[in-house]
């Protein structure tokens, strides 16, 4: 088959783009993890601004990807380099996924639970970190999947602004009318997104609270 | 006058009231003393208010009017950390952490009062001999446990540190009849042990004669009569009537469907 022969010539610019894409991924998800899941356990404590959290991020997602690429380009700092907007633009991608199964997670904790323990004389802090985090942590993963999964997608196209990842060998393939160059950047990106959804689904359900 | 704390009242309700941010009142101006050591029972029916009473006593709601004393001193003075902390809360759907196992549960009060490991595992076993559980289920789920075994760790859990008052709301409400019986052998056994100030919700009218020291009854956030069981069963008040009619139909009905 003439699109393995292509992986097998091309195997170490196939491995370092693949390795760019997972980077880009990793890092915008480890980004949105830090604010997502703050966020979504802010918006548990203070329910009068869960409306306009969750509807800004909502919005977010419904940017077309190009179009928030282009948006970030005049940003500081940020625009200077592509990788940077890159991964700017997927974990604002990845926040939505995140802050509502981080809420819903949270508000879904059987609320006797919650009862019983403030009745006990928990703190705020001891029934978040004791009781509704690890509840709600297999709700989490779950966010943290879908998250993954999107990020893995979207990362494709930030090779359009030049950050890089699967997405050149997509570009390129189209560019030169050429099938094997785009499966050599699809079919990559595709394992790593079903990889990402197997490992988290795995972990989603050891989490389950029983 | 003698004010040694025997004859303190450890619970007081002083004109308390409490409505709902609706507008829409829950409690009427209760006045009540609940003395050291006895078990009170608050009776009434649905929407009685006895659930409100027994959550204004460990703050859990705060009062819309009058204030409520816990030894002596005001809830909302108390640290409502402390306060909780020193009264056990039994409730009906147990609220077991279904994450923890059968001796993290017992033992969370303990563990967040920073209790050294040896001392709380010294109190768990403890506790699982006290409420008659086998020390082989500490390391079970809650999921793993028969209703009865669930309830023995809510109270054995609500026990945990000690705490002079206990707060029970309907906490054998949803056992079948034989476990609540023996639950309720159990916990009058238990009781003339530890002389825990019990405060203890339920609408079931036997439950209340067998568990209370004094019945407390209340009807549409009003309290309706303070009794013993003795008096309780004698009284001429209408609406105290109306229940000891009720619990004495259901043994008549229970007799005459035996004897056919």
């Amino acid at each position: 088959m003439n699109f393995l022969q292509f992986i097998l010539n091309n195997r170490s610019q196939v491995v370092e783009l693949t390795l760019e894409h997972l980077w880009l991924v990793g890092i915008s998800t480890v980004l949105a993890v830090l604010v997502g899941i703050p966020l979504g356990i802010l918006i548990t404590r203070k329910p009068s601004l869960s409306k306009p959290v969750l509807g800004t991020a909502n919005v977010i997602q419904t940017i077309p990807s190009l179009a928030l690429f282009g948006f970030l380009l005049p940003a500081p700092w940020i625009g200077e380099r592509s990788d940077r907007l890159a991964i700017l633009a997927l974990t604002l991608y990845a926040l939505l996924p995140l802050i509502r199964n981080t809420y819903t997670g949270i508000m879904g904790v059987d609320r006797s639970v919650l009862e019983a323990g403030r009745g006990m004389g928990m703190t705020d802090r001891q029934l978040l970190w004791q009781v509704e985090l690890p509840l709600s942590l297999s709700v989490i993963i779950a966010g943290i999947r879908v998250a993954t999964v999107i990020s893995v997608g979207m990362a494709t196209i930030a090779a359009a602004i030049g950050a890089g990842g699967l997405g050149e060998f997509i570009f390129r393939g189209l560019a030169m009318v050429n099938n094997q160059v785009i499966l050599a950047g699809a079919i990559p990106a595709a394992l790593l997104a079903i990889f990402a959804d197997f490992g988290l689904g795995l972990l989603e359900k050891r989490l389950q609270p029983r | 006058m003698n004010s040694s704390p025997a004859n303190h009242a450890a619970i007081e309700f002083r004109n308390v009231s409490y409505r709902l941010e609706n507008g829409r009142p829950l409690l009427h101006d209760l006045n009540l003393e609940i003395q050291t050591g006895e078990t009170m029972v608050l009776l009434g029916r649905s929407g009685s208010g006895k659930t409100t009473t027994l959550k204004l006593i460990n703050h859990l709601l705060s009062p819309t009017g009058g204030e409520i004393r816990v030894e002596g001193c005001s809830t909302a003075e108390w640290d409502v950390i402390r306060l909780r902390r020193s009264v056990g809360y039994v409730i009906q759907e147990i609220g077991l952490f279904p994450h923890f196992t059968v001796e993290r549960n017992i033992g969370v009060v303990p563990s967040i009062e920073k209790w050294d490991a040896d001392r709380i595992s010294r109190r768990i076993d403890e506790l699982l001999q006290l409420v008659g559980l086998e020390a082989s289920l500490a390391s079970r789920y809650p999921h793993q446990l028969s209703g009865g075994q669930r309830q023995r760790v809510g109270v054995a859990r609500a026990l945990a540190a000690d705490p002079p008052i206990l707060l029970m709301d309907e906490p054998f409400g949803a056992l079948d009849p034989l476990t609540r019986v023996d639950l309720q052998r159990e916990f009058l056994a238990l009781q003339k042990r530890l002389h825990k100030t019990v405060v203890f919700v339920t609408h079931d009218v036997r439950e209340a004669l067998v568990l209370g020291s004094r019945i407390a009854l209340l009807a549409e956030g009003r309290l309706v009569s303070v009794h013993t069981p003795r008096e309780f069963l004698q009284s001429q008040d209408p609406v105290v009537r109306s229940y000891v009619e009720a619990f004495r139909m259901n043994g008549d009905l229970s007799a005459d469907r035996g004897s056919s």
